[in-house]
């Protein structure tokens, strides 16, 4: 048993880490997040240069044949950095939906471009009525000539805004909800029919609703075998939730190591606040609920890319879960224990309190994930 | 052992009801239903009606414009208020520094302040928090050094509410360091026009700009504007902070988001159903409605205590650690609730003459931002880690 990272592993971390801690700074991060793109151009090019957007795909495409541990290693240092970069939803999810779904053409179209960076996808699966059940699609894709049309609303699309390529699940059979009949369609935004409403979301990133209008797209479009892509979904998304995880292990780092240093540092009735049992104590509670989310970061790599089963939809469930109560835990301890200054914006905590509960509103919270993994418990 | 109205506070609460039926403008109602961003307009317009109905100054003696309630009566104001809407009063004028002009000031002071306050011609806020002196309030530094007829005051308030609104400031300011940190504290007045004023806003994490720093740098202030002696000054803000204390627990304001709340509830959908109708989530709802009922006879209970006059001790402590955790379980739902569209933040959907599209209900713009804006409840009004110490120092004797 060994939890260490292997060499080639730990020089990724290490990789990232530095061109996070050199590139991202709190300031600079408020500026990219005001800009229309909402993260920087020029970090995207050297995560791309290292190579680091091509981590999950294979040597072929350039790529570095990565699983879930080398995923998790870029994720939780992007975390800690609070960067805003869409490497969850294109390389990851978009680049995840194409590859396990796409044909040979498709894949040749596409995947090189998100593993350089070049091309920036985004996965549209949420609908306004769909409260994280990624089944639950009212967008309807009908067979027009060789085709399709698709109609329909798709809601909070992180990384939306800014996507070249955009990957929307839309029901060609079946009632909602039903797992079967779901279908997913590669389409760029520029189609006509297709209106993008972008905002900025609580976290300092950008998302957007689309709206499909009688989108005519052709064959190529169809991604994997019509009306089977309930698998798909659910696989990539659970890669993307243990991309999440791992991301939320990173910005809890920082929440715990900014909120030790103001208890040190922050003196009131003569003495560090951190000298006062009740905040030692909600400190401690802190340390451990991180450790706990860190756990489940690591269980979920290590099931990120194995075969679909049970106990692999119970592993990630569950680190989710953990990750949704351990994140609320930690944002709200630390907002209390800093008092007013850990609420404001000017200040780096209040950004990182508030990433850790918009993860929690990203791909199912804590009750949805809960709600799961009690509906796969084992008898036995 | 009665726990009903009487008929006369029954009447009462009709009166209140006919009242707001009739005058509170249905605009502001709405915005204050939709946690929406009320102006500074929307305050002013809404005190002058207060005021003409006689009901603005509920702590005040009659001598001076106030309206002579007993604690059951302003509880029934409270709850009923709340209930439609009223926009939450703000206290620095009428609810704090009044109370201390009315007691400590002389008849100068009370003559020129009070009706000012009344009218809105003055708007107050408050200089107690320092960045060095928060929980620790004693050890504030901003020093106010005699100088003939003037004090010169120097340093910096911090977390100044409504601050970019006001033309008065009250001030805790340090007039003698050779003492105890409490005995060379003092209670000014200064009007916030004086040269050597700075007001520099603090943007919440919200977005939201309610806060403030206030620099002083050599500010004149004659010395009339000190209330009562010098040196005085701690038992002046004690004072005031008991009734800073009471209401912090917002009981009215609880019972008011929790009705906002079932009804978002049974609107959002979850697998086709309202998600009031989900076992999970409704038996959240529950679990915070039975603590609120709890808070709402707890809270009634120490009313009826003070019916004979006085304020309350530190049972309200307890109260305003309870009823801040109801409120921002409450706040934790609602955000809960809207499911992914707790991510959007759209800001222009916050204000009330927006007239564009929602990008989803209407009611779930505002809601992740209250949520983080209220994390503030267990903070200000003395945080609740220092409410407990109080508890357990006057009630346990620990």
């Amino acid at each position: 048993m060994d939890f260490r990272l292997n060499e080639e592993q730990q020089m990724l971390q290490d990789t990232v880490a530095r061109l996070v801690r050199g590139e991202y700074s709190f300031e600079k991060r408020l500026e990219f997040s005001e800009t229309e793109l909402g993260f920087s151009a020029d970090f995207w090019r050297q995560l791309s240069e290292l190579g680091l957007t091509a981590v999950p795909f294979s040597e072929e495409l350039g790529g570095f044949g990565g699983g879930g541990v080398e995923v998790q290693s870029v994720m939780t240092e992007l975390g800690r950095g609070l960067c805003l970069e869409p490497y969850l939803q294109s390389v990851i999810l978009g680049g995840g939906l194409i590859g396990q779904a796409g044909n040979d053409s498709q894949k040749e179209q596409w995947l090189a471009g998100i593993a350089s960076g070049e091309l920036k996808a985004a996965a549209a699966l949420q609908e306004p009525q769909s409260f994280y059940n990624l089944n639950d699609v009212e967008t309807r894709a009908e067979k027009s000539g060789d085709g399709y049309v698709l109609n329909g609303r798709k809601a909070v699309v992180t990384g939306g805004h800014c996507a070249d390529l955009i990957i929307v699940s839309a029901r060609t059979s079946g009632d909602s909800r039903d797992a079967s009949g779901l279908s997913l369609f590669a389409l760029s935004p520029d189609t006509a029919g297709v209106d993008r409403r972008s905002y900025p979301t609580i976290d300092g990133s950008k998302g957007c609703d689309i709206t499909l209008n009688n989108v005519q797209v052709g064959a190529d479009a169809l991604l994997g075998t019509e009306g089977q892509a309930a698998e798909v979904i659910e696989y990539q998304a659970g890669r993307a939730v243990a991309g999440l995880c791992a991301e939320a292990v990173g910005v809890m780092e920082m929440t715990n190591e900014l909120t030790l240093d103001y208890l040190k540092q922050r003196k009131q009735f003569g003495v560090p606040i951190g000298k006062f049992q009740v905040l030692q104590h909600r400190m401690v509670d802190m340390m451990s609920e991180l450790e706990q989310a860190r756990s489940m970061a690591i269980l979920a790599a290590s099931v990120a890319d194995s075969e679909q089963n049970d106990e692999r939809r119970r592993v990630l469930a569950a680190a989710k879960n953990v990750i949704g109560r351990a994140g609320q835990f930690i944002s709200e301890s630390g907002i209390q224990m800093h008092g007013g200054i850990g609420m404001t914006w000017e200040y780096n905590f209040a950004h990182y309190a508030k990433r850790l509960i918009a993860i929690n509103h990203q791909l199912g919270d804590d009750d949805f994930h809960l709600e799961r993994y009690a509906s796969l418990l084992q008898a036995s | 052992m009665n726990m009903n109205y009487t008929a006369e506070e029954l009447a009462f609460r009709d009166e209140v009801r006919a009242f707001l039926d009739e005058k509170l403008p249905a605009d502001i109602a709405a915005k204050v239903k939709g946690f929406r961003r009320l102006s500074k307009e929307d305050h002013l317009r809404w005190q002058k009606i207060l005021c003409a109905q006689g009901w603005y100054a509920t702590h005040w003696p009659e001598e001076y414009g106030g309206v002579k309630w007993t604690p059951v009566q302003k509880h029934i104001w409270d709850d009923e208020s709340c209930r439609y809407g009223v926009p939450r009063s703000i206290p620095f004028g009428v609810n704090m520094v009044a109370p201390v002009i009315i007691k400590f000031g002389n008849e100068e002071q009370k003559q020129t302040y009070l009706p000012r306050i009344l009218s809105g011609e003055d708007w107050w806020c408050q200089g107690y928090s320092e960045p060095g002196a928060g929980s620790d309030l004693a050890s504030l530094k901003t020093r106010a050094v005699r100088d003939g007829d003037h004090y010169i005051v120097s340093g910096q308030k911090t977390w100044t509410t409504l601050g970019q609104h006001a033309n008065m400031i009250f001030c805790l300011v340090r007039t003698n360091t050779e003492v105890k940190n409490q005995e060379g504290i003092s209670f000014l007045l200064i009007d916030m026009n004086t040269p050597g004023i700075t007001v520099r806003p603090i943007i919440t994490l919200d977005g939201e700009h309610e806060v403030n720093e206030v620099f002083f740098e050599d500010v004149k202030v004659p010395v009339e504007n000190l209330v009562g002696e010098e040196n005085k000054g701690w038992t002046y803000a004690k004072y005031l902070l008991t009734y800073e204390r009471t209401g912090l627990a917002g009981i009215g304001i609880s019972k008011a988001a929790l009705t906002h709340l079932k009804q978002l509830a049974s609107r959002r959908l979850k697998n086709g159903k309202p998600l009031l109708e989900d076992p999970s989530f409704s038996q959240r709802i529950a679990k915070v409605e039975i603590d609120l009922t709890a808070a709402a006879i707890s809270n009634l209970r120490i009313i009826a205590s003070v019916e004979g006059g006085g304020v309350p001790g530190a049972e309200s402590s307890m109260l305003k650690v309870k009823g801040t955790e109801i409120r921002q379980a409450i706040n934790d739902l609602a955000r809960r609730a809207i499911g992914p569209y707790a991510l959007p933040f759209v800001e222009e959907e916050l204000t009330m003459d927006y007239d564009g599209d929602f990008l989803s209900d209407e009611n779930a713009a505002p809601l992740s931002a209250q949520y983080f804006n209220n994390r503030k409840l267990s903070i200000f009004g003395g945080s609740n880690e220092i409410q407990k110490n109080i508890v357990s120092k006057m009630i346990l004797g620990l």
